[in-house]
């Protein structure tokens, strides 16, 4: 996948949210740190393109959420999260670049109603591994591309806000992480 | 019964002697020195001293041994065990007893013990004042009696002129040495460490050397006003050798003696706070060691004396503050001696044995001490240079188990203690002696 | 970012390099949010217990502890031991052997004897916090204070810091210090010559300055930060009485016009108004007195989640307790030599 197409994909997004929300009345966007939050930016300008009007964006930082917290690296960095007002009554699109396990949405949507009870939180991703690695009851409401892989593979979203490259890859797990 | 120390190298600086000798022992006594090449005489055993150095046997003059009253951090016997395991053939153990020292009935029951362990022996010192608290002369003269060779009212110093002057004056009747503990405790204010950076960086109260000096400076004084002897007990600053340096020049009777811990660690060993670094007086700064080393090489130094302190180990356990003073020292100190001193070229092997022999028993006036003379008691301590070995505590003679050199590596020990003629120690690390006997090999 | 913080306990600034203290504050920043939240509460630490055990009494830093632990999900338990029964109770190190058997994640201690914290340190499995001890170190004051002058100033590098008082007996000075100095700030101090050694310049490598007037400390400072008076000083001669010490060494207004424009004013708490801090300059606009209680929490959220929360994949596997001491202190021999 290369940038044309994740600007395709993010623009197709953009749409079915619009579409599936009635428009933006309490819409709020919601980016996953890290890559989810310039997707949601990006989806943000995209859908004020369509509507002359560009939605609120937030950003959700899980690391305090987290289940693996002894499972880190040695030096967890917690960067802070930042809500556009209040999240009471609105409608959340939580979005990240890629749905795998489902456990990083499950810390999301746990630190989210800690601010307040949302009407309605949905899920966009650019990239789905597909339901077999599933390990929690979470889908997706909105999807990128769904990307079928092996447990051996690793998916590497590039964006150019984080990377030298835009794109998105699949490479080998390297022996001696997959064999742990 | 006789015993031949055989091709070992002599030194006795009471007779100016240092040179390879075989000396002769009979029923506790000594014979006399002969060459190396005279055949050995009718009857005798032989002890094979080979590369050994076969000195007076080394007194420390200031141990605390806890008996009466403290059995359970040491007693007379098992400090005594540790004494010879350390090369010592004599031991001066200090008053601060419970009871107290300050009575002939306490001095009486000090020796009774030492005579039932038989081991090294040891002379108590008598208090000064009565329970050492500084306001009434002890009774010296029944105390000396009984066996006492020195004064002192050691960790509680007495503590105004007025009072060390009467005790100076009354001491210098019965010729018995006045030990003061220096230490000004209005300046010490309840410190724990020396003051200087590193009680700043730890936030532990300091002991300035002032503390020491105030008082060492008094006692000079008063030593040139009553004339008495004194001696100063674990010299540990620069402004203390200085003064006892003035006062030798000036002709006073004024000695000194140094304790091995304050020529081996800085302050800085209290950094982790580890409470077998926490003695009285303290650990000091690299200046006060330097003065230290030069008063132990220019003669300034009169003994070295180990301050051997032991304490239990729940009691070392507790935080620094509430740790008690003090570590245990008898069986590092040739050790620390050999590696630090000697090895270093600071003093001479010849130097070493005055500072633990000939010079501790001149100033105990203990006649038949510290010397190889023909009739002077048979007590040896006789040092390989060479033996490197390392100190584990877990292997120590004494009841405790206080020391900071836990794992501490020397080159040059004391191999063998005799007291009396007898053999009560040999080095465990040390086995060709044994060997030689068991073969009987020796050839003259 | 460095990616290795490896902490295992927090027992002074004197050990901590610039990086890690830096990684602290950023972390305490992020805290700072949690406590403007409705639900002031993640689950970072849930299940994770902290002892808070505190042989000194201080109402206002055993609460911070606590609220910081609360508000990370861990079970905070508090545990106050007055010191006068120490003498006839168990040893601290009973006290933490006792404490270790029940297997916590994080134990924060005040005590009155410098070194308490790394006695502890030695013979427990769980991270071992030093919320002051003695006249040593209190790390997680130096770097609250750290965080409001950042707060306020933006960085620490390059600012003038005046420290005034008892530095002596101060643990908040001595971690002031080495916090500062390695952020790059200077520092100089002042007060009575009792309570001022000289050798305090030498603390640190880069050098304090000691005063012995207020004025000349203060000239230029971009921080003014005041220690407290002990009232029993006085009946130990350090000075003769509180009314002259708050005439020579308390600060007042007129010394605000010699530091630097726009200088703040800090003070650990809890405040001898009138004594070493006038009222005027306590209720003032340039004293940040209550913004350093806030970030004191957040600073402690920081510390509990890095230490608590992080430090078992350290490769650190539960031993017996004190097992390792007699090993450690082989290998710490050989460095006593003279």
């Amino acid at each position: 996948m290369d940038g044309a197409r994740i600007n395709r994909a993010l623009a197709r997004l953009a749409s079915e949210i619009v579409e599936e929300n009635h428009g933006l009345t309490d819409l709020v966007l919601v980016g996953i740190r890290r890559r989810g939050v310039p997707l949601a930016n990006r989806i943000a300008d995209k859908i004020a393109d369509l509507e002359g009007k560009r939605p609120p964006v937030g950003i959700l930082d899980i690391t305090l959420y987290r289940d693996d917290l002894s499972t880190v690296g040695a030096k967890p960095i917690v960067s802070g999260t930042e809500l556009p007002g209040d999240v009471e009554g609105r409608c959340i699109v939580l979005i990240d670049d890629v749905l795998y396990t489902g456990r990083t949405v499950r810390a999301a949507l746990d630190q989210l109603i800690d601010f307040g009870r949302p009407r309605r939180v949905q899920l966009a991703v650019l990239i789905d591994r597909g339901n077999e690695h599933r390990e929690l009851p979470i889908q997706a409401d909105y999807i990128g591309k769904l990307v079928p892989t092996k447990k051996s593979e690793i998916i590497k979203v590039m964006l150019t806000e984080f990377d030298e490259d835009e794109g998105v890859v699949i490479v080998e797990r390297p022996a001696a992480e997959a064999a742990a | 019964m006789r015993l031949l120390i055989a091709n070992g190298y002599v030194i006795d600086p009471a007779q100016g002697t240092n040179t390879g000798k075989n000396l002769l022992i009979e029923d506790g006594r000594l014979v006399g020195l002969s060459s190396h090449s005279d055949g050995v005489p009718e009857g005798a055993e032989v002890f094979d001293a080979t590369g050994l150095v076969v000195a007076p046997g080394f007194i420390d003059m200031h141990v605390h041994l806890r008996e009466p009253g403290h059995e359970y951090k040491e007693t007379i016997a098992s400090g005594a065990a540790a004494a010879v395991a350390g090369g010592f053939t004599t031991v001066c153990a200090m008053p601060n007893t419970d009871p107290i020292n300050d009575n002939a009935a306490v001095t009486r029951f000090v020796i009774e013990q030492a005579a039932r362990a038989g081991l090294a022996s040891v002379f108590p010192i008598g208090a000064i004042t009565k329970n050492s608290d500084g306001t009434e002369l002890a009774e010296m003269g029944e105390m000396k009696d009984a066996g006492i060779v020195a004064v002192s009212d050691d960790g509680r110093p007495v503590p105004t002129a007025g009072m060390m002057r009467r005790a100076m004056e009354y001491a210098r009747g019965f010729d018995l040495p006045v030990i003061d503990h220096c230490e000004d405790k209005s300046l010490a204010r309840g410190g724990m460490m020396h003051e200087g950076h590193w009680s700043l960086v730890l936030g532990l109260r300091g002991v300035p050397a002032a503390a020491e000096e105030v008082d060492a400076e008094r006692n000079c004084l008063l030593a040139e006003l009553t004339g008495a002897r004194v001696h100063l007990a674990h010299v540990s600053t620069r402004g203390a050798i200085e003064a006892v340096r003035r006062a030798k020049e000036k002709g006073l009777p004024v000695t000194c003696e140094v304790a091995p811990h304050h020529w081996t660690l800085t302050d800085e060993a209290v950094s982790d706070y580890d409470t077998n670094t926490k003695m009285s007086p303290p650990l000091r700064s690299q200046d006060h060691i330097d003065a230290l080393l030069e008063g132990l090489r220019d003669g300034t130094v009169d003994a070295i004396a180990t301050d051997h302190a032991p304490h239990h180990a729940d009691e070392k356990e507790l935080e620094y503050d509430q740790a008690p003073f003090g570590i245990v020292g008898l069986e590092t100190a040739v050790g620390l001696a050999m590696e630090r001193l000697v090895n270093q070229g600071v003093i001479s092997l010849e130097r070493l044995v005055e500072l633990c022999s000939t010079n501790p028993a001149r100033i105990l006036n203990l006649e038949e001490r510290g010397t190889l003379r023909a009739g002077a008691r048979a007590d040896l301590t006789i040092l390989d240079p060479e033996l490197a070995w390392t100190f584990e505590v877990s292997r120590s003679k004494s009841k405790s188990r206080n020391t900071p050199f836990d794992g501490f590596t020397f080159r040059g020990a004391a191999v063998a203690t005799l007291v009396g003629g007898r053999i009560v120690y040999l080095h465990p690390d040390y086995t060709r002696v044994i060997e030689s006997h068991r073969a009987g090999t020796f050839v003259s | 970012m460095s990616t290795n913080f490896k902490l295992k306990h927090l027992l002074g600034i004197r050990e901590l390099s610039a990086d890690q203290i830096t990684h602290l504050l950023d972390t305490a920043e992020t805290f700072l949010d949690i406590s403007k939240r409705e639900i002031k509460k993640v689950p970072a630490l849930r299940g994770r217990t902290v002892i808070n055990l505190f042989f000194e009494a201080s109402t206002r830093t055993r609460t911070s502890f606590e609220i910081a632990a609360k508000r990370l999900s861990a079970d905070a338990v508090n545990i106050s031991v007055s010191t006068s029964s120490v003498s006839k109770g168990e040893t601290l190190l009973d006290t933490a052997r006792n404490l270790e058997a029940m297997a916590p994640d994080c134990i924060v201690i005040r005590h009155s004897a410098a070194g308490a914290p790394g006695h502890l340190a030695r013979v427990c499995n769980a991270a071992i916090v030093n919320a002051g001890d003695g006249a040593h170190e209190h790390p997680t004051q130096a770097l609250l204070d750290a965080l409001t002058i950042r707060e306020h100033k933006g960085h620490l590098d390059g600012l003038k810091v005046a420290l005034i008082g008892d530095i002596l007996h101060s643990r908040v000075a001595r971690s002031n210090v080495y916090l500062l100095s390695k952020l790059g700030a200077t520092v100089s101090v002042a007060g009575p010559g009792t309570l001022v050694p000289p050798e305090f310049a030498g603390l640190i490598e880069q050098g304090v300055r000691v005063e012995r007037k207020l004025e000349d400390a203060i000239v230029d400072a971009d921080v003014v930060m005041i220690l407290r008076v002990q009232r029993e000083r006085q009946t130990e001669a350090f000075f003769p009485s509180m009314r002259e010490y708050a005439v020579h060494y308390g600060l007042h207004l007129s010394h605000l016009s010699l530091a630097a424009p726009n200088a703040i004013v800090m003070h650990p708490g809890p405040m001898n108004r009138g004594i070493e801090v006038s009222s005027e300059i306590a209720d003032g606009g340039r004293s940040l007195i209550l913004d350093q209680v806030t970030n004191g929490v957040a600073v402690r959220m920081a510390v509990l989640y890095l230490l608590a929360g992080a430090g078992k994949q350290n490769g650190t596997k539960r031993t017996p307790a004190g097992k390792n001491g007699a090993q450690e202190k082989k290998e710490r021999s050989g460095k006593l030599f003279a």
